[in-house]
């Protein structure tokens, strides 16, 4: 899972020469195999490394605090995100969807690195929600649909149909 | 910028530490645990930065990672990587362990946990030539780990368990001595030692012990899949049961119309909702009610059930008055011409009613105007005066499509009559200045004439309690629920029933005799006459709740109108009418990421399907592996190519087919002998779980999961053989070539239940296998009757016929030139980054056949402009709510009620 989306990442990136990759431990963190040092371990490490090779690293933020809030998601993504029990979804897309009310990316007004992990991450919750919890979690919606259409973010994933017009009318959460 | 902290949180020393450390300025307040500084998280979490724009960081690592980052000191990938590791590896162990050791007292466990984590880090640094982490000085990193690994190696308890660490307690006495660092312990601990901590560790959801090995919710579907635990008893019961064979019932499963209730019997009659007949209707109007309607009706009656399946085309209105303009006919020749389409795609499709009416009939006038006048008798009337447009050079009132003038909100001079496209605002017709009828140009007159309207208030309360009693007995989908319930809660209002037309049915009341009836109202009276057309005597259907249940397709667009305004006309009839007992509805079916647009030339109608090449029913089989079931789904060419190629080819075709194979080659077409070991019974056992499951879910109309029932048989079809190796066995000695016999025959018994179970879905698969099979024409009913369940229906000695392929490849250059010709859109793969990113998402929903088109009816007179004002913001609201139905044909009249009423 995560060696196919930093292969995605590699392509978002513009990155020419594909990486190899292998996984290590139970939970198949990936690893990098980098010759002129010692082995890269960890998606995010591995994530901000590809980011700065292609020479884009307003990707991890623009300033000293857009940088660490992006460091921010990018941790809540592995941390929280990533093997969280089924009651635990819920509280994310919560938590995000109120995070995201006021906001058109996770690190504010500009696309970051967190944007594009947190898609990744998050997709295979988003594909299963029903309608109902697609207008309930809207601006996590909103933002994810957003963040699906953005050039070359994609990739690997299927799209998730998003609806524009609300199909259960408001006050129901 | 500031830091909120709390006493005795093990995550404030990180963050103290670094303050201290960095020398950046900030101020620093102490709250409790409980302190929700962060709005948007769910539970209070501790430390907090707040920074200067107004932003929260409450991750530990990223406050120190941006602290260090203010005095210059930059991430690295060194860093990264340890901060990363100590968030995901031992962040966690370390809470365990401190878990377990503070409140429940086990420190021996406590240090298992730890020694992973802790032998990684011995062997980091001892690998490490610097004396910190990363650098000669304190970096982040040390930081970091160091006040997570406080708690542990400022404990003795932990001597003992964690072992023998050289290098890290190396490493960690040197980070203990940087004064900051001993500051924050002392700040956060007050020299309580680890005890401090206690009253924090309870606040903390208990850490998941088996987080790792717990299944995400992305894998928990794959699971389902996994093999099914079974007592043996249950085998036993299950091979048993097999083992006794088709039953030597004979009753015939030929259809003797007119087919009618009868007692004793489960009477189940099955509408789809009407097309309407001027479009051609698209694959997402095809399974949101007729496909669906279809394999439930074929499944009744495999079942065994009295069932009446009845549609037909919706043919009156404006619609379809402009559609016989625009090509020179009268409308009753359109409704002939598109019936007509209607009727072969559906046949096409092997859509199998009983009956496929139209609404354009004797039988039509007379139920909806009997219905009229019942109303009328019990006061479910409303007269009221409304405000239209006319042309006088066309003789006839507009359609809101069919005016054009100045808009009066932003003077744009093209404003449609229900809509401006410039400022997007809705418009009554009557409003719009300077109005032109788009047919000939003139300028029409606003003229007021007298209409009805059915008093939905008055019917509310009679209304909710027999929707309390069919919800909650009956079937209804969750969408159709839920949006019942929501039209219920924002109250009815009465609803025009009058339209001033020529094609409809006309209104039989002497004070309205050039008017015809809405076709909300009229529409679905065409399931009661439509089955009229096909038997007198219909009422033995329609005025028969007790005997009768009546099941409704349709996608959700359609749902108010068959739940709560065709209900109301029927309960305010008191005639003793057969109300909907389930409900099912649809969401909506997208294409390629769009949505289906006939005057685009997006998507595949119904009359192009066949020219695809690609049988019908393999389309079936697609659009009901999709079926929009509790939420959307799309249409794509690639998946439906990789469905059939990966679903119907290699698994379920390759099953039936090598079954088949074997018996006319080995055993020369006849079934051998079986003599049932533990293996062939657990097979069965698990083919009768699978079976058992596609009747409860089709029993509740669960169409697209009853689907995978019959794929999941297969797959265990072909690794029964897969193991057994018949083909190996057969060329074995004599107990080899018994076992070669036995695994055939209940192969190709497997083979014939799936037959039966893909009658529903695939109807000439199913009859190709059981030709092929030579099956026994009654196996399919046997085994889906009551609760047989699987049969051996072919018994040793039975003779087959020539087995062939059932499937054939979709090729990849097939596919992408069908793509290509019916418009999909291209994947966003090779969009170059840098581009502009695209908001706007194409979501909008295809058009669903309306079977009663919804209108919003209100109209403004105009004496009266604060009530209007008031009106036009209700109206607005039940535009939108109609602009959900998707419904723009019928023109908006805004009404307002003379103060008497």
């Amino acid at each position: 899972m995560a060696l196919k989306e930093l292969s995605s990442l590699e392509k978002c990136l513009g990155l020419k020469k594909p990486n190899k990759y292998s996984t290590q431990g139970e939970r198949k963190v990936p690893v990098l195999q980098n010759n002129n040092g010692p082995a890269l371990v960890g998606l995010v490490t591995i994530a901000s490394h590809l980011v700065h090779e292609a020479k884009r690293t307003e990707l991890l933020g623009n300033s000293a605090e857009q940088r660490a809030v992006v460091q921010q998601w990018l941790e809540y993504r592995i941390t929280r995100l990533d093997n969280c029990s089924k009651e635990e979804v819920k509280v994310i897309l919560k938590e995000l969807n109120q995070y995201l009310e006021d906001k058109v990316y996770l690190a504010g007004n500009s696309f970051t690195l967190a944007d594009t992990l947190m898609y990744y991450g998050i997709h295979h919750i988003i594909m299963n929600l029903a309608v109902q919890e697609k207008e309930k979690f809207l601006n996590v919606t909103r933002w994810f649909d957003h963040i699906q259409h953005y050039p070359g973010v994609r990739h690997h994933l299927a799209p998730v149909v998003v609806l524009r017009n609300r199909v259960y009318p408001s006050g129901q959460h | 910028m500031k830091l909120f902290v709390s006493e005795g949180n093990p995550h404030c020393v990180k963050v103290l530490a670094g303050l201290e450390v960095t020398g950046v300025k900030c101020d620093v307040q102490l709250v409790s645990h409980e302190e929700r500084v962060v709005p948007f998280l769910n539970r209070p979490v501790l430390p907090v930065l707040l920074l200067p724009s107004g932003q929260h960081l409450f991750s530990p690592n990223a406050i120190c990672q941006y602290l260090f980052e203010v005095v210059g000191k930059e991430a690295s990938d060194d860093g990264n990587q340890l901060l990363e590791w100590e968030a995901t590896e031992l962040q966690p162990a370390v809470l365990q362990a401190l878990h377990m050791l503070m409140l429940q007292g086990k420190s021996g466990e406590a240090g298992t946990v730890l020694k992973g984590p802790l032998g990684w880090l011995e062997q980091y640094l001892s690998k490490r030539t610097t004396p910190f982490l990363t650098e000669e000085t304190v970096a982040v990193a040390d930081i970091v780990l160091w006040a997570a690994l406080y708690p542990i190696l400022s404990n003795s308890t932990f001597e003992a368990v964690v072992g023998e660490l050289p290098s890290v307690r190396g490493w960690f006495k040197r980070v203990s001595q940087v004064p900051a660092c001993e500051a924050a312990v002392q700040r956060v601990l007050q020299g309580k030692g680890l005890d401090a901590l206690k009253n924090f560790l309870q606040k903390q959801p208990a850490p998941h012990i088996q987080r790792r090995d717990s299944p995400s919710s992305a894998n928990a579907t794959e699971m389902e899949d996994s093999e099914l635990m079974m007592t043996e008893e249950e085998v036993e019961v299950a091979a048993q049961a097999w083992s006794k064979g088709l039953p030597d019932c004979s009753d015939s499963t030929q259809k003797k119309h007119p087919i009618l209730p009868q007692e004793g019997k489960r009477n189940v009659l099955v509408t789809s909702a009407l097309p309407y007949v001027n479009n051609v209707p698209h694959l997402g109007n095809i399974i949101g009610c007729v496909l669906s309607a279809d394999v439930f009706a074929r499944y009744g009656r495999l079942r065994g059930w009295n069932l009446l399946y009845v549609c037909g085309t919706d043919e009156y209105g404006t619609a379809t008055e402009n559609k016989a303009r625009e090509e020179g006919l009268t409308p009753q020749e359109i409704c002939d011409k598109y019936h007509a389409v209607h009727s072969s795609i559906y046949k096409w499709f092997q859509i199998d009613f009983d009956y496929f009416g139209r609404t354009t009939t004797e039988q039509q006038t007379e139920i909806a105007q009997d219905i009229f006048w019942r109303l009328h008798e019990r006061g479910y009337l409303l007269e009221d005066v409304v405000e239209q447009l006319r042309c006088e050079n066309c003789q006839r009132f507009l359609a809101d499509r069919f005016v054009e003038g100045v808009c009066p909100h932003c003077k744009y001079p093209e404003a449609r009559g229900d809509q401006c496209d410039k400022c997007g605002r809705l418009i009554n017709a009557v409003e719009l200045k300077e109005p032109q009828c788009k047919v000939c140009q003139q300028t029409p007159e606003i003229r007021s004439s007298k209409h009805l309207f059915l008093d939905l208030p008055k019917l509310e309360g009679e209304l909710e309690q027999w929707l309390e009693k069919s919800m909650g007995s009956g079937d209804w989908t969750v969408n159709a629920k839920h949006i019942t319930r929501s039209w219920l809660r924002d109250g009815l209002k009465p609803r025009c029933i009058t339209r001033d037309l020529q094609w409809g049915t006309p209104v039989p009341h002497p004070d309205f005799s050039d008017k015809v009836f809405y076709v909300w109202f009229d529409a679905p009276i065409g399931y009661l006459s439509i089955t009229a057309n096909y038997t007198s005597e219909w009422e033995k259907w329609w005025k028969n709740p007790q005997q009768v249940e009546l099941y409704n397709f349709m996608a959700k667009d359609n749902v108010p109108f068959h739940s709560v305004v065709f209900p109301c006309s029927l309960l305010g009839a008191q005639d003793n009418y057969t109300l909907v007992n389930n409900l099912v509805a649809t969401e909506y079916l997208n294409y390629e990421d769009t949505k289906f647009s006939k005057s685009r030339g997006v998507g595949v109608f119904g009359d192009m399907a066949k020219d695809t090449g690609i049988p019908s029913d393999v389309w079936r089989f697609y659009l009901l592996y999709l079926r929009p079931e509790g939420q959307d789904s799309a249409f794509s060419w690639a998946d439906m190519a990789l469905k059939n190629n990966s679903e119907l080819l290699n698994n379920l075709g390759n099953f039936i087919n090598r079954a088949g194979m074997f018996v006319s080659k080995f055993f020369e077409g006849h079934v051998p002998e079986m003599v049932l070991q533990d293996e062939d019974k657990r097979l069965i056992a698990q083919v009768c779980w699978e079976l058992k499951q596609y009747i409860q879910l089709l029993d509740k109309v669960r169409i697209r999961d009853a689907l995978k029932c019959i794929l999941n048989i297969s797959r265990h079809g072909n690794q029964y053989i897969q193991v057994n190796e018949p083909w190996k066995k057969i060329k074995g000695g004599d107990d080899d070539r018994k076992r070669a016999g036995t695994v055939t025959g209940v192969s190709v018994n497997v083979a014939c239940l799936l037959s039966a179970m893909l009658e529903p879905y695939m109807p000439t698969v199913s009859q190709t296998i059981r030709d092929q099979l030579q099956a026994p024409a009654h196996c399919a009913r046997a085994m889906l009757y009551a609760d047989r369940g699987f049969l051996c229906s072919l018994s040793a000695g039975h003779r087959i016929g020539t087995v062939s392929p059932l499937f054939q490849k979709l090729e990849s250059e097939q596919i992408e030139a069908l793509r290509k010709r019916f418009g999909g859109q291209q994947p966003d793969e090779e969009t170059p980054t840098g581009k502009v990113p695209s908001s706007t998402v194409n979501s909008a929903q295809p058009k669903p056949p309306a079977a009663a088109a919804p209108a919003v009816n209100a109209s403004v007179s105009a004496a009266d402009p604060e009530k209007a004002k008031q009106l036009a913001a209700a109206v607005a609201k039940q535009v939108r709510t109609c602009a959900k139905c998707q419904i723009k044909n019928n023109p908006i009249i805004i009404t307002i009620f003379p103060s008497t009423q």
